[in-house]
């Protein structure tokens, strides 16, 4: 991968003169590949990472298992874009195995889910079955772990 | 009472390190650009092998030489990354660190009164380990200039009919100096010229920058039978306190090495050559993400010191840099404990590993790069406030 955009991925909010320095560039150079990643659409967003357990997302996400008919000509496109488009869902992939899709759904409660997977998603033409997971504790996000333990200590000086 | 301490042993000097480590600890909050490893915990596929070793009761001896499937796995690791080819019965040794493989080789091949060649600055250990060995040890000094590295034409200047031994440290603690090339391949044959025995610790190979990969000498022609590669897993993988390294060599070297191995140490822990297994069969991709941190830190630390107007020569391998303070008027002895005590800023001064390391600094950028950031911070203020920023002083003059 890209370093730029590695060291993005772990702080997008680093500033350019330490980006710049890190790879060995100016920050005008810095800026420049950063607008082009954005505009060719490599980078999409900038967001923080929050503790889930904190209640800083939804109060509750469930992953759904998803079966779906696939379509002549596009596969499983349009039905996957059509139910990514809606607000609740945070993710969506389609999957190799036992079923076609996997969506993420965040919601304020679990009646809120319950409610958009039966009336939303399943009622779509094409959805064959759901199977709906709730989350019921996060380790890590987003690659950071959530249960930080003390750093073991180092000695301060060693040759 | 007598003086019960052997001769040679009274007279080796307290390490410069030591005494600097002692100032410290007694204090609280420093951020320290002295620590020679990595600021990485050992990757968790590999502290997992060794649970796993233990669950299943592996805690005995292992074979005097090291576990036989270890041995192979190091002797395909040097073969396809440094084009080594060593017999894993009778040629590689798994030792208690590097430390351990290089004073078993001093002792296995010296005489007393032997003469040892290596380059300065250097890793403190060697004169040490060379002295201990009854050997005399023979400092050659490198230069900022020449990016630290070692000439032929300083080797040459320093042989004498005594010399036996070259022990080579490349990259290099601690100026991150690298050796390759034309000049690598003149001292192999210089060295092959004058029937010397080459002691190449390694140990920082897999952190090469700028996308240069690693030569060994013991790869060049002539030199594998007069070579002891030695390497470990401290660095790369980030496995320190595992303590686990490695000596690949003829078999008669080894076969030398061994006895005094086995009456020493008998063999190495076998968690950690568990582990080691682990780390050398699945560890490129965390030691490649570690590699490419390191390069990072270390573009910010050296432009940090430009900045400052401190010379600072671009490593070409290792985690640290070895910037020329001496442009402050400071000695490295000043700069260090001035730093320390009024900025809580640790670096090691230069002399700690060598007289021709008066002038630098070392500093490790095994550190987190926020610490890192903070801790120039401090250095420019140290600067400001003795007015000794050669930057201010040049754009003034």
């Amino acid at each position: 991968m890209d370093p730029l955009l590695q060291l993005l991925r772990r702080n997008a909010l680093a500033p350019r003169e330490d980006l710049a320095r890190q790879l060995g560039l100016t920050t005008a150079e810095v800026d420049a590949r950063i607008a082009a990643l954005e505009s060719d659409g490599t980078i999409r967003g900038y967001q923080a990472v929050l503790d889930p357990e904190r209640g800083a997302n939804g109060d509750v996400t469930a992953v759904i298992e998803v079966k779906i008919t696939p379509e002549r000509g596009g596969g499983f496109d349009r039905l996957a874009s059509r139910i990514a488009r809606f607000d609740q869902v945070t993710g969506c992939y389609l999957m190799s195995g036992g079923y076609d899709l996997l969506v993420f759904v965040e919601g304020e409660n679990l009646r809120e889910v319950a409610r958009f997977v039966s009336e939303r998603l399943s009622t779509i033409e094409g959805v064959l079955s759901t199977a709906t997971h709730f989350r019921l504790k996060a380790y890590k996000e987003n690659g950071v772990l959530l249960q930080t333990e003390p750093e073991p200590g180092r000695l301060p000086v060693t040759p | 009472m007598r003086d019960f301490v052997a001769d040679h042993v009274r007279d080796i000097p307290r390490s410069g390190i030591r005494d600097f480590f002692e100032i410290v600890q007694s204090m609280a909050d420093v951020i320290s650009l002295g620590i020679g490893e990595p600021d990485f915990v050992t990757p968790w596929h590999i502290r997992e092998a060794a649970i796993y070793s233990l669950e299943k009761g592996h805690t005995g001896y292992t074979s005097n030489l090291g576990l036989p499937k270890l041995r192979q796995a190091i002797t395909s690791h040097v073969g396809r990354k440094y084009h080594l080819q060593y017999d894993p019965k009778t040629e590689v040794l798994v030792s208690v660190g590097v430390s351990e493989a290089i004073d078993l080789a001093l002792r296995a091949v010296l005489n007393p009164g032997d003469e040892v060649l290596y380059h300065e600055p250097c890793y403190v250990s060697y004169s040490p380990s060379i002295l201990l060995a009854h050997g005399r040890p023979v400092a050659i000094p490198t230069r900022e200039e020449e990016g630290f590295t070692l000439t032929a034409r300083a080797l040459e200047a320093a042989l004498t009919p005594r010399s036996k031994a070259l022990m080579l440290n490349f990259p290099t603690n601690p100026t991150g100096a690298v050796l390759e090339g034309e000049e690598l391949e003149n001292i192999a044959r210089l060295c092959v010229e004058r029937d010397l025995l080459v002691l190449t610790d390694e140990i920082y190979c897999e952190i090469r920058y700028d996308g240069r990969s690693h030569t060994s000498i013991a790869a060049l022609p002539g030199m594998r039978e007069r070579t002891v590669y030695l390497n470990g897993f401290s660095k790369a993988y980030a496995m320190t306190g595992f303590r686990l390294g490695y000596a690949c060599a003829p078999a008669p070297l080894i076969e030398a090495m061994m006895k005094v191995h086995q009456y020493s140490i008998l063999c190495a822990a076998i968690t950690a050559q568990e582990a080691a297994v682990e780390a050398i069969e699945h560890g490129d991709g965390p030691v490649e993400r570690m590699r490419r941190e390191y390069e990072m830190r270390r573009n910010y630390i050296v432009a940090a010191f430009r900045d400052l107007g401190i010379p600072c020569n671009l490593p070409g391998g290792a985690f640290y840099v070895f910037p020329r303070i001496g442009v402050t008027g400071m000695t490295s002895r000043d700069f260090a404990l001035g730093l320390l005590q009024e900025k809580k800023v640790a670096v090691v001064p230069g002399t700690a590993f060598g007289a021709c390391g008066e002038g630098y600094v070392r500093c490790s950028y095994a550190t987190a790069l926020p610490q890192i950031k903070i801790a120039m911070a401090r250095i420019a203020e140290f600067l400001e406030a003795r007015g000794a920023l050669p930057a201010r002083q040049l754009a003034t003059a």
